[in-house]
Order: C-alpha cells, then structure tokens, then sequence
C-alpha cells in the first residue's frame, strides 16, 4: 500500500511565529486573498439569508446555548450516562487523556484488525490529536474521504477552514493536483479532466469509491453524542461520511467530552442551528446517527474515544468553559474581517479564525509565541459573537485570555506603558499635564499634515497621524466657562 | 422643520473621553453647542478622565480598576450622561462591571449597574431621551456614514445616526458599501496587528472613496483616524468628520 507524501509541515505547527508575523506573509498572497473573499462573502450572504427567514432564531440559539451549558456544568454525569447507554447498546468505550493516548487506542484497534488502511470522515478531533501522522508511523494509511480534505491531502496541505478545508485552493489548482497525485495513491483522474465542479467531483467519486469498498476499518468523529439515547451523529453534506459510517466493518470514533448532549430531544435546536449557520442551507443533505451495534446492518465492531486533551482544563475556567460550547459550524470565520484576509494558516492550529483565537491558547495553554499573540488577532469588532448559533461571547473571551498573557509578564515594555497610562489617566491633573506635549506638538506641527513620528512605524507606514490640537478641549471649557 | 423639547429638567454631564478631549477637541465642543441648541443644560465635570478601555482591551482590566471608580464618582449623580463615543460608552455599558468583578469588586460593580444604563452615545440621547431627529443641522454636502462596530454591535444604535442624518438641511447621504465591516482600527489592533489594520481600513477607505462623498462620518473618532489616515495618505481629498460636527453645523457656524 502506498503511502501519501503528506504534511511536510507537522499540523501542530511547532514553531509557529506569531500571529502578526505569519498575517503578513499571507496578507501578501494576493491569489488566496482573492480565494478567500470570494468565498467567505458568498458563504456570509447565504448564511444571513437562511438566518433571517427564521424568525425565532434567537430564541434557538439560547436553547442551543442552554443545552450546551446544561451539559457541561454537570459533565461528569453526562459523560458516565453517555458510556452507560453506549455499552448498552453494544459500543465500546475508551477514554483518552490527551492526544497520545486517543492515538495509541485507535492504532492498537487497527492493528488488532490487521490492516493496513482506514478511511476517514472529516474530523476535527483527529487533526487535532494529529491521528493521521500517528496511524501513518504504525505503517497505517488514513485516508480523508471528504472531498476537500481529500483535496487538502493530496496538496500535502493544511487545512485553512474549518468547514471548507481547502478555501485558500481554486478550481484549477484542484484539476492540477488530481491529475498529478491521485494515480500515486489509487485510482488516477481521467486524463481529460477540467475545472468544472461536476467533473471534479466525478473525478473524486470514482478515486474514493474504491477505498470505501475496500476498507475494513473507518475512522470518525461526532458532531454530538446523546447521553440517554448512547447516539453518535455525524452532519455532512456529501455522503462520504455516510459511506465509511456504514460499509467498514468496524468504526471509530474520536468524540471531544464537550460534543455530549444530555437528551435526544437537544438535537432539535442544534440540527437546526449547525446547517444554516455552516454552509447556509436550511438543512444538510446527510445526517447519520448511530446507537451500537445491530446485528447485520452497518458496523458490527463500534468504538468510541472519549477525548478530554485540555478539555477539562477549558472548563474548569468559569468564564472561558463557553467555548466549549461550539459545533465548529464556522460562522464565525465567515464573517470575521481578519480570517477573510489572512487565512487559517495564521492561526497555527487546525482551529482557525475567531473561534480558534480563543480555543488554541485555552486548549495549548500560553507559552508559545502564537498561542501568546492569538487573542489580540482580532479587532473585537463582534461580528463572530453576533454570528454563533451557540451564542459564545468571543471578543469577551479574547479580553480574558489578553488578562492571562498579560499577567504572564511576556511584554515588559507594554506593560510598562500601560501601567504608566493608568497612573496618567486616573487622576485629571496628570492627564492635563500629559496633555500638554500634545499641544505643544500640535502648535509646532500646525496645519501640516504628519506622516511620521519616530516609533510609530507601525501606524504610520500607510496612515497619516491625526494633527494634535493647539488647546485640549478641557482648556477650552476652562477657558470659554471657568467653571473648572 | 427642526423639532426642540427643551429638556433643562435634565442634569446632563458631557463624558468628553481622553481621546476626544486631547486630540480631537472640536467634537466635544460641538457636542455641547448641539445640546445647548436643543435646550440641555450640559455640565462637564472637570475630573473625569478616561474610560479605560485601552487597558482593558490590552489585557490590563487590573489597571483600569481606578478608572471604573473614578466614572462612578465622577458621573454617578448625574440624570444623564452624553459621549460623542459609541466605543468608550460600549466600554462603560458592556466592560465596567466586568472589571470591577474580575477585581472581586461587588460593590463597584453594583454601583455601575446603577450609572450605566444612564450613560449614551450621541445619537442614542438624542433620539431615544431628546425625542429628536431633527436637529436643526445645516451641511450641504455629499455625506457616508460609517457605522462603527461599538455603536453597532455593542451599544445597537441601530439606525438612530442615520434618521439624524437624514434630517440634515442639505446634505446628500450615500450609502456606504460593505458598511457594517470593521473598518480595522481596534484600538491597539490597529499597532499590534498593522499589517491586518492596513489591508481592513485600505478596504474600507476604498468604499468610501467609490460612493463619492466629500465627507465621511462616524460616531468615534478613533475609527476616523485611522480610516482618515489612509485616505490622506492616499491623497484621496475626503474629509472625516465626526457625527456631532455635522449635527451642530449651521448655516451661522458651519463645520
Ligand atoms: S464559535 Fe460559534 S460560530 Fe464559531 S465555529 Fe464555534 S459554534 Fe460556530
């Protein structure tokens, strides 16, 4: 079995610069900036769309927030029902601290079926535990079979979006790479192939039909896992997922604690919040759920991975455990000004965008240079919060995690100056006096326009300086009224 | 027509913000000959400094602790109290008590429970406490309005500086593309992530510049700045101008 040239680049990319520095490398590639726009606004347009026919869409999102909440206020409880009612029903269970341990359980599973393969469902929590490098060392070849991640694969790419993993690719990058790579690693794209969506898609059908049929093993996450009902349900809008769901003989699930649901009847709101807030649809064309094992109807072997990997760290944090909230919909990449014009690869995660500011340093913690600069790679505008089905406050999250980088002390000079503004600003005196050397450049620097001041480069490289007035308005009220 | 309710039984207080007060004095000044016009009696209690969000928004929320108390102290008695800023009011309303709580300071935040919700932006007090729209403003100019996203995601003025807007003798009001889009600015953003800022704001200034006004308005200086600073360097020959500039322009005092 051959095996992909995958991931040149590790996806937990070690190393990573800063935020600001990886932005400005992206900002300069003007072909996926094009991408990007492109397809952030359609995606925007058709999502507000699908939203605003809904008239008790607020009321949803609070029912999806609740349901969420509810279940991870009492976890524990939910997590040992959810285990209850799985083994019930016939399923496996494992629980996995970190990524190693999720890794090494699905490894021994695979080996223990003697294969040498496993097809995959687009899964959030597998990129993250980094599963397919892990099943690839054991001389294990995993193989995404959700068509942009399929094409992200053949890339040797990362992925750049949540729901739309290749979003920085365009149509005739995609041809290209199907005709190039797809014969190394099974059935080849016909040689006539075009850019045309049908016809790549024809092409994808016919490469991953054979892998569907061959292979004995799958591998999965979950969108939600009911707690009463022991039920796993996959959300997906191509099949592909229903097919490794159904024909493997054995399948594995990698499911996050925070994807339980405490009832059967918390689907409700979330089956109706995750479409239309991720691709825009009303509803999705494939949702599967599954409870065990039934005798000759789909999988007879059934694991489910139970994952914390900083999980219960999150939660523990009375304000941050809202993040835990989120069904990775991706609404609020969409709409975020930042994600539309630097990409996911910025973020250094699997988890891009505004959702991933908050969720890599809380899942990571803060020592590394990204996971330090993540939460001010936003201008708090509140677009994402207004956008989230689960109502996850994120520019309130991002102040936070600001708190916690702060008070680790990582920037001495900054923190100087702000210490040094609020000694100015917290008495009138101080600031009246501050204030003066504004005045005083501004009677020097007149009716001239600024257009640059030593140490501010980083403002006044494309924008002029605002002239500071020759009086501040308090020596003006002082002046014309006396009173003060 | 312009519409007054002379409302002196107010008590109104100006919250001017460092900002204004320091570098962009004329809003403020505007400010309080647009509410004296209307019949306010308007205060500005000389030690109020500074709302704090700067700090806050830095990761410094520590800081700005004596900052909340101070706004309290300095605002607390006041019937109403009037900012030409939705982002330092968005700080007051959505940020203070926060603050004061992450400092495990209950008392505080109770009290700025009590004073916030008596705290607006410009065009909230106007429409919403005034009853007014029209102001009485003479500006005949091609005008855009960029809403910013305090205003408009925090504070929900909604369409409020438009009706006012609109009821100005003269001008013509062209819709800004892409309005709701963060302009880039983002208080220290606009430093730690330049390069980001830059490409927002360049966007930004761009849909201005294709609606083909002479002038664009905000209700926060800040955001004018820095999309202000990119049109001049751009050389592009739009004015910024803040909202309550407009609405104190007259024929006798023109902005
Ligand atoms: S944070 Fe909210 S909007 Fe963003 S991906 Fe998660 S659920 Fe969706």
């Amino acid at each position: 079995m051959s095996t992909l040239p995958v991931q040149q680049t590790s996806p937990t990319f070690v190393g990573m610069p800063s935020f600001p520095e990886a932005a400005r490398e992206a900002l300069a590639n003007t072909q996926q900036r094009d991408n990007l726009r492109n397809a952030t606004h359609t995606i925007r347009a058709k999502r507000a769309a699908v939203v605003a026919e809904v008239p008790e869409w607020e009321s949803l999102r609070v029912a999806g927030a609740d349901a969420k909440d509810e279940a991870l206020t009492h976890l524990g409880d939910y997590l040992e029902q959810l285990e209850a009612s799985l083994t019930a029903n016939g399923a496996t269970v494992h629980w996995a601290r970190d990524a190693d341990e999720a890794n090494a359980i699905v490894v021994e599973i695979a080996r223990a079926k003697g294969v040498d393969e496993v097809v995959k469902v687009k899964s959030m929590a597998t990129q993250e535990i980094e599963l397919n490098e892990a099943l690839e060392a054991a001389g294990i070849a995993a193989w995404e079979t959700d068509l942009a991640e399929l094409i992200v694969q053949l890339f040797g790419d990362r992925p750049s979006h949540i729901l739309v993993p290749a979003i920085h690719r365009n149509r005739t990058e995609i041809r290209d790479v199907f005709l190039r790579e797809m014969a190394k690693v099974g059935r080849p794209a016909p040689e006539d192939l075009t850019d045309e969506p049908a016809r790549l898609a024809e092409a994808a059908r016919l490469h991953l039909r054979e892998k569907f049929l061959r292979a004995r093993v799958a591998v999965s996450g979950a969108n939600f896992a009911v707690a009463d009902t022991g039920t796993l349900v996959v959300v997906e809008s191509e099949g592909n997922g229903r097919m490794c769901l159904t024909l493997p003989e054995t399948l594995i699930s990698v499911v996050g604690i925070e994807k339980v649901l405490p009832t059967w009847d918390d689907l409700a709101p979330m089956l109706q919040l995750l479409p239309r807030s991720s691709t825009g649809e009303r509803m999705n064309p494939y949702t599967t759920m599954w409870s065990g094992v039934h005798d000759g109807d789909g999988p007879q072997e059934v694991h489910v991975v139970l994952l914390d990997n900083g999980r219960s760290h999150v939660l523990a944090d009375t304000v941050g455990r809202q993040a835990l909230r989120c069904i990775r919909c991706s609404a609020c990449l969409n709409v975020c000004p930042v994600y539309e014009r630097t990409g996911g690869h910025a973020y250094g995660s699997v988890y891009p965008g505004p959702i991933g500011a908050v969720l890599n340093p809380q899942l990571r913690g803060t020592a590394s240079e990204v996971d330090q600069s993540l939460p001010y790679a936003s201008s708090l505008c509140g677009a994402c919060f207004d956008a989230c089905p689960v109502r996850i406050n994120i520019p309130e999250l991002l102040v936070e995690l600001r708190g916690t980088v702060a008070e680790q002390g990582g920037h001495r000079a900054e923190s100087a100056a702000m210490k040094a503004a609020a000694w100015v600003l917290s008495d009138p005196r101080r600031l009246a006096v501050a204030q003066r050397g504004a005045t005083t450049a501004g009677r020097l620097v007149g009716d001239r326009t600024v257009r640059r001041v030593p140490g501010l480069g980083a403002w006044t490289d494309a924008r002029d300086v605002p002239t500071p007035p020759k009086e501040t308005f308090r020596q003006w009220w002082a002046r014309e009224r006396g009173e003060s | 027509m312009m519409v007054t309710t002379p409302r002196t039984d107010l008590r109104v207080a100006l919250f001017a913000t460092c900002f204004n007060d320091t570098m962009w004095p004329e809003t403020p000044k505007a400010t309080v000959r647009l509410l004296e016009r209307l019949g306010c009696r308007v205060e500005f209690p000389a030690a109020q400094t500074c709302c704090g969000q700067m700090l806050t928004n830095t990761g410094y929320a520590g800081e700005a602790v004596p900052l909340v108390r101070r706004f309290v102290d300095v605002f607390g008695d006041y019937d109403a109290v009037v900012a030409p800023s939705g982002s330092c009011v968005g700080s007051v309303r959505d940020q203070h008590a926060m603050v004061a709580r992450r400092a495990g300071d209950e008392g505080l935040a109770s009290e700025v429970e009590q004073v916030a919700p008596r705290v607006h932006e410009l065009s909230e007090f106007l429409v919403d406490v005034l009853g007014v729209t029209d102001v009485g403003a003479w500006f005949p100019h091609r005008v855009t309005y960029h809403p910013t996203c305090h205003s408009l995601r925090l504070l929900r003025v909604g369409d409020r500086p438009l009706q006012l807007l609109r009821a100005v003798e003269g001008i013509d009001l062209v819709e800004l593309p892409g309005a709701d889009e963060c302009c880039g600015f983002g208080g220290t953003f606009a430093m730690k992530n330049s390069d980001v800022s830059v490409a927002m704001g360049t966007d930004k200034a761009a849909h201005v510049a294709e609606t083909g006004a002479e002038v664009v308005v905000a209700g926060d200086n800040s955001c004018l700045a820095h999309i202000g600073g990119i049109l001049g360097r751009q050389g592009a020959g739009i004015r910024s101008l803040h909202l309550a500039e407009i609405l104190a322009s007259t024929r006798e005092e023109p902005a």
